[in-house]
């Protein structure tokens, strides 16, 4: 899933300032599951900005919040449409895409995000989420014993690890585990070490966003023909 | 006007709140600026439900669970004190001071210690003076009441 965290309130209050009708907008995806920006995490917000406004004297400034099942799928956004316009911003709970995709079903509101949006990943435990995965576009999983040498190692190696790597730990932070070490002991429990003799060739980068923005189309799935957004 | 501070004590039924009632029946002499919440766990306290009475107007907050290791629903009190330690670095954002807002244990047998709570509660909020989000005495208490009969319909419910 998509992780993302809350921006801080005085952030938040500088970026509405010249607003004084503001709709916070969760989402009930993802960001719902990471407990940053469903509904209840919408009504948190709502509740701490109305009060930050307030106290900078700005209390009438109008925040309501609301929380849509998807905020990256115009199906979902639709039954804002109406909503939308009884307000002058839109203030989003939902990941990056989530914002950009509200910003383009309403080209006249300004639409500002809440969250930090952090990455792909995986709850480790219940309030740890970790970071796994970054969207490459051409996944090399099956090569490296289902370890992610470009997200899991801090220098993207493909023939790790480096001269940093001690006790299993990463040189940039002792608490973070060296990815390599993790390739190679879970090489080593699947007995597959020996295919990390031979040197891995360069990684076609191309794929991932260095390649610019993708997109994945599926033609027999467009009904209305293929779609013609920027 | 009433200038006295206003507090919220979300207050566990299993101890703080049966404490709270034991000070009573003990004719124990404490401020009668709180009111008195009844939650069926510290552990249900949810960050809004304090917002929501900062929001309201309220001067001051007091959660008060069970003794560490007496939840009766084993850790409720103990998530319970994180998500006030969260709440307070919100409350610092906003711009209010976290000191509002304070977590307490104690046990059902604890009359005395209640009082004591409010006591220092309630100096602690004078020395501050009253929140700046106070619209006015009687509009906060109407709040903290309301606040108070829904977590009370909200228990009738869940008996059902
Ligand atoms: S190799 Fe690419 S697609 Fe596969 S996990 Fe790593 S970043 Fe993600
Ligand atoms: S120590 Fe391990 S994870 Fe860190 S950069 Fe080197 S190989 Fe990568």
């Amino acid at each position: 899933m998509i992780v993302a965290d809350r921006k801080k309130i005085p952030e938040i209050v500088d970026m509405i300032k010249d607003h004084r009708r503001v709709l916070l907008v969760g989402c009930g995806t993802c960001v719902t599951v990471c407990l940053a920006g469903g509904e209840r995490e919408a009504g948190i917000l709502g509740s701490a900005l109305r009060m930050a406004l307030r106290l900078r004297g700005r209390g009438d400034v109008t925040v309501d919040e609301c929380t849509i099942e998807r905020q990256c799928e115009d199906a979902f956004i639709d039954i804002l449409a109406q909503r939308v316009s009884e307000y002058d911003a839109i203030c989003s709970l939902g990941c990056g895409a989530g914002v950009q995709a509200l910003a383009e079903r309403f080209p006249r509101m300004p639409v500002y995000p809440g969250l930090d949006t952090q990455f792909m990943g995986i709850l480790e435990s219940q309030g740890v989420w970790a970071e796994k995965c970054s969207g490459c576009g051409n996944c090399r999983l099956g090569e490296f014993a289902g370890i992610c040498p470009i997200t899991r190692c801090a220098k993207r190696l493909f023939n790790g690890p480096c001269g940093g790597s001690r006790d299993g730990k990463c040189e940039i932070n002792p608490d973070l585990g060296c990815g390599w070490q993790l390739i190679h002991d879970r090489a080593v429990a699947l007995g597959i070490l020996d295919r990390f003799e031979a040197i891995v060739p360069p990684h076609d980068w191309s794929t991932g966003l260095d390649g610019g923005p993708r997109k994945v189309v599926r033609e027999d799935q467009c009904i209305a023909g293929l779609c013609t957004r920027p | 006007m009433n200038d006295e501070p206003l507090i919220l004590a979300f207050c566990c039924h299993y101890c703080a709140y049966a404490a709270a009632d034991l000070a009573g029946s003990m004719r124990l002499q404490y401020p009668d600026n709180v009111r008195v919440l009844r939650l069926p766990c510290t552990g249900k306290l949810e960050a809004n439900y304090v917002l929501a009475a900062f929001e309201r107007g309220v001067d001051g907050v007091i959660v008060a669970g069970c003794l560490e290791g007496g939840c009766h629903f084993l850790e409720g009190n103990l998530r319970a004190r994180k998500r006030v330690e969260r709440v307070r670095q919100l409350l610092a954002e906003i711009g209010l001071e976290p000191e509002r807002l304070e977590m307490f244990n104690l046990s059902s047998a604890e009359g005395p210690r209640f009082a004591e709570i409010v006591t220092a509660m309630v100096e602690r909020v004078k020395r501050m003076g009253n929140s700046p989000l106070r619209p006015d005495r009687a509009r906060a208490e109407e709040g903290a009441l309301e606040m108070s009969r829904q977590a009370e319909a909200m228990l009738e419910g869940e008996k059902r």
